[in-house]
């Protein structure tokens, strides 16, 4: 029943489009006003997605297995919280919320803007009804949540145990928020560009939404890397997996569009970058989308194989490319202003200059991530693109990056002068000699280490002063810029300081080496509704006699059968101990991980200072007096 | 002149692009093992596990003699099924086992090996992955038939009867 009404409502829901279209097309030509009928409209098509993807939850909670999609990825043994999460932890499911999302965020958009042009509101509504309408179809094609089979099986196939997990739970919503979000960004650019209206004032009007969903891509990824640390057991926190790479290209190229508004706000400078990157922040989650959900990349998101989905994308999301390029050269009124303008020590050329760092390590993740695809498809080679790759491209820019990072928001607009404040200079030096020493200390490579450190450490230093310097007023900028040169230290110290043990142990045996030893004490059981679990006490002694119980264990899941290893972490302040065992078949040993990782807390801390930064911006009236 | 030619290119660019997203759809993308075979296997200079020397991948393999190269490591679950089959497999004359150490360490490999049983005639080390790569491995374990130099054989995955009965099949 509720699957029914999902379904219809999602037909209605596309019926809306055109109507809205039809109301659109009319009140562009003919009225003054903005016609008030599209924004209902508007409003009752949002209804109609919230109406079918809270049927959707229904099927899941009353475990209906006549809807296939709850039939494939949902079981009666599941608790309550996973058959809600299940809704979008699936291919069909997880679409739904795209399309709820693109419609929420129509409607918040039209709600907010009232102060803008009627045409200008118009164009984006239209922009944004073609990707809806795209998805609409998409999903009602080729993805149908609500497909029915007959005769209705009495079990179903259950959710992927890795998917059981609180924080991949609320994952997808809120990295979709972000993903999602910069549809309305890619809309409403598309109808500043046809009108030529980009400037200072549309600048002001756009930054609110392109830090919207800035800080909720930025809270997505961090929590999708924090699942992947623990659920994962690598003790990793980033792979440079494809799927990773895909959230990563769509942030750096918001968090460069943001800067460029910041330069159009306030010089009128960058425009045509300002259109180029809100196409292409939003080409990338679809470019994304397509990555992953066609199959081409394999990994925990390709849900299915299934070319027909993979070629609409692939049709869909090269229409968009083709608008927004024809929009982008015959309706958007080129700068007549060249970069003379620009004054080479001026806080807007040290943001061109990071813009172009950025855009730099956009490419290279953009190379590493669908270059093998392109060698496959040539030459039929396969290779894979692992992290000395982005490495060693990314480490050494990272440099002239920090740099430009800590004296950027020292500088004026338009024209700053030669005075070389001293206490910066003091400020560099204090980071070189810290880092220098730490570096001797570790007995690590001199060279890339202490360069890198020095530099971490200045902006750390350098925005951890201005926290304290009353007469800077962009706290936002400052505790994002503060969290950034936080967690590049805290990632380089974590790389630095990791420790690793992996062994193989019995039952009471006990591993000695100079550092560490590790008693396997014993064995314990655990039954719960959905899954097994064998849970191993390991007790670890190190040097100084500290003594730590860890209990990482084994989860045998009913449905579907998948044996899941569950890793244990002490987390402190200073390092994480994390633990994971594994079974090995036919043998009475267990394989044993033993990692200790520093300073994990302060790498998704960091994070969120730099969330922080822009949610603090999102509130503030002014950004800068 | 300018504005038109490059707008016309952007398009070409990304028309190229589609294309080839396109064939890619249409490619497989889960084990492909015939994709690298006939081909000259990748140069190398390689440390050996036991005596940590440099050794060149031209003094490894000569022609007019089988080479099974294997990658492996201690911390792969997988490697440990494997490993009885390549305990099996060294017993054949005339086939060489080279064991590539993927990523490991060396003391928990020594551990695998004396657990386990070594197969191997010689064990090179392969510690940041980037041999691995050169091979076009995508993980561990995975085996790779030489003759004259060539790849005649690759197994992605473990090893398991039937492609043990299909690698004996090729060295006779």
């Amino acid at each position: 029943m509720a699957s029914l009404i999902g379904l219809y409502s999602l037909f209605f829901g596309l019926c809306s489009s055109f109507l809205i279209i039809f109301f659109s097309i009319k009140n562009f030509r003919n009225f003054l006003n903005f016609d008030s009928k599209i924004l209902s409209l508007t409003f009752l098509q949002f209804f109609f997605v919230v109406v079918s993807f809270l049927g959707l939850i229904i099927s899941f909670i009353n475990s209906d297995f006549s809807n296939e999609t709850v039939y494939n990825h949902s079981h009666t043994t599941k608790p309550l919280f996973y058959k809600i999460s299940g809704t979008w932890g699936n291919h069909e499911g997880s679409l739904l919320l795209w399309l709820l999302v693109l419609t929420l965020f129509l409607f918040l958009f039209l709600l907010k803007s009232k102060e803008q042009s009627k045409k200008y509101r118009i164009l984006t509504l239209f922009f944004q009804q073609i990707i809806i309408i795209g998805f609409f179809i998409f999903l009602l094609k080729t993805s149908n949540p609500f497909s029915y089979i007959f005769p209705t099986p009495a079990e179903g196939l259950g959710l992927n145990p890795i998917l059981q997990d609180p924080a991949l739970a609320i994952h997808p919503p809120i990295l979709y928020l972000g993903y999602v979000g910069s549809s309305i960004i890619f809309s409403s650019t598309l109808a500043a560009a046809t009108l030529n209206k980009i400037n200072k004032e549309w600048a002001t009007h756009i930054k609110k939404w392109v830090l919207l969903s800035w800080v909720f891509l930025t809270l997505g990824i961090l929590l999708g890397s924090i699942w992947a640390y623990y659920e994962l057991g690598w003790g990793g926190f980033w792979f440079w997996d494809p799927v990773e790479n895909v959230s990563l290209m769509p942030w750096l190229a918001l968090t460069t569009l943001l800067h460029c508004l910041l330069v159009l706000e306030k010089r009128f400078l960058l425009t045509s970058w300002v259109v180029i990157l809100s196409i292409s922040t939003f080409t990338l989650s679809m470019c994304g989308t397509f990555l992953v959900r066609s199959g081409i990349l394999n990994s925990v998101h390709t849900f299915a194989n299934d070319p027909e989905r993979g070629l609409f994308i692939l049709i869909f999301l090269f229409s968009l490319i083709f608008l927004s390029l024809f929009i982008f050269f015959f309706f958007h009124k080129f700068e007549n202003k060249n970069m003379n303008q620009l004054f080479w020590l001026s806080k807007e050329t040290s943001i061109l200059i990071n813009n172009w760092f950025m855009m730099y390590f956009l490419t290279v993740v953009l190379i590493g991530t669908i270059y093998p695809i392109f060698l496959e498809v040539i030459s039929s080679e396969k290779i894979s693109v692992g992290p000395p790759f982005y490495h060693k491209l990314i480490i050494p820019f990272l440099i002239p990056f920090l740099f430009m990072m800590a004296i950027g928001p020292k500088l004026k607009w338009i024209k700053s002068d030669m005075l070389i404040k001293k206490r910066l200079i003091v400020l560099f030096l204090i980071s070189f000699l810290l880092s220098f020493l730490l570096v001797i200390k570790l007995n690590k490579d001199i060279l890339i280490n202490s360069i890198l450190l020095t530099f971490a450490f200045y902006l750390f230093f350098v925005s951890l002063r201005d926290f304290f310097i009353k007469k800077k007023l962009s706290l936002p900028q400052n505790f994002a810029h503060f969290g950034f040169s936080l967690l590049i230290l805290s990632i380089l110290f974590n790389n630095i300081l990791s420790k690793e043990i992996i062994t193989n142990l019995k039952v009471g045996e006990i591993y000695k080496s100079e550092k560490f030893e590790i008693n396997f004490e014993n064995i314990g059981q655990v039954e719960k509704k959905n899954f097994k679990e064998i849970i191993g006490k390991f007790i670890i002694k190190d040097s100084e006699d500290n003594i730590e119980i860890l209990n990482p264990g084994l989860r045998i899941y009913n449905q579907p059968n998948i044996v899941t290893s569950e890793a244990d972490i002490k987390v402190n302040l200073f390092e994480d101990k994390f633990m994971t065992m594994n079974y090995v078949p036919n043998q009475d040993y267990f394989n044993i991980r033993y990692q200790i990782k520093p300073f994990m807390i302060w790498i998704w801390f960091s994070v969120l200072l730099i969330t922080f930064g822009g949610i603090m911006s999102v509130f503030k009236k002014r950004y800068e007096n | 002149m300018k504005i038109k030619t490059f707008p016309l290119f952007l398009v070409i660019i990304f028309l190229i692009i589609f294309v080839i997203f396109y064939k890619g759809l249409n490619n497989s993308n889960i084990y492909t093992p015939e994709t690298n075979l006939k081909k000259n296997i990748p140069y190398f200079k390689v440390k050996t596990f036991d005596s940590e020397k440099l050794i060149e991948s031209d003094e490894i393999f000569k022609n007019d003699k089988f080479y099974l190269i294997n990658i492996w490591a201690s911390w792969c679950v997988p490697c440990r099924d494997e490993h009885p089959f390549l305990v099996d497999l060294n017993k054949k004359k005339g086939l060489e086992i080279v064991g590539l150490n993927y990523k490991d360490n060396k003391k928990n490999a020594k551990i695998f090996l004396d657990d386990l049983g070594n197969p191997y005639d010689i064990i090179l080390m392969d510690q940041d992955g980037t041999i691995s790569i050169e091979w076009g491995a995508y993980g561990v374990p995975e085996t790779f038939l030489i003759y004259n130099k060539k790849i005649i054989k690759k197994v992605i995955g473990p090893l398991d009867s039937k492609k043990v009965f299909e690698i004996n099949e090729l060295v006779k």
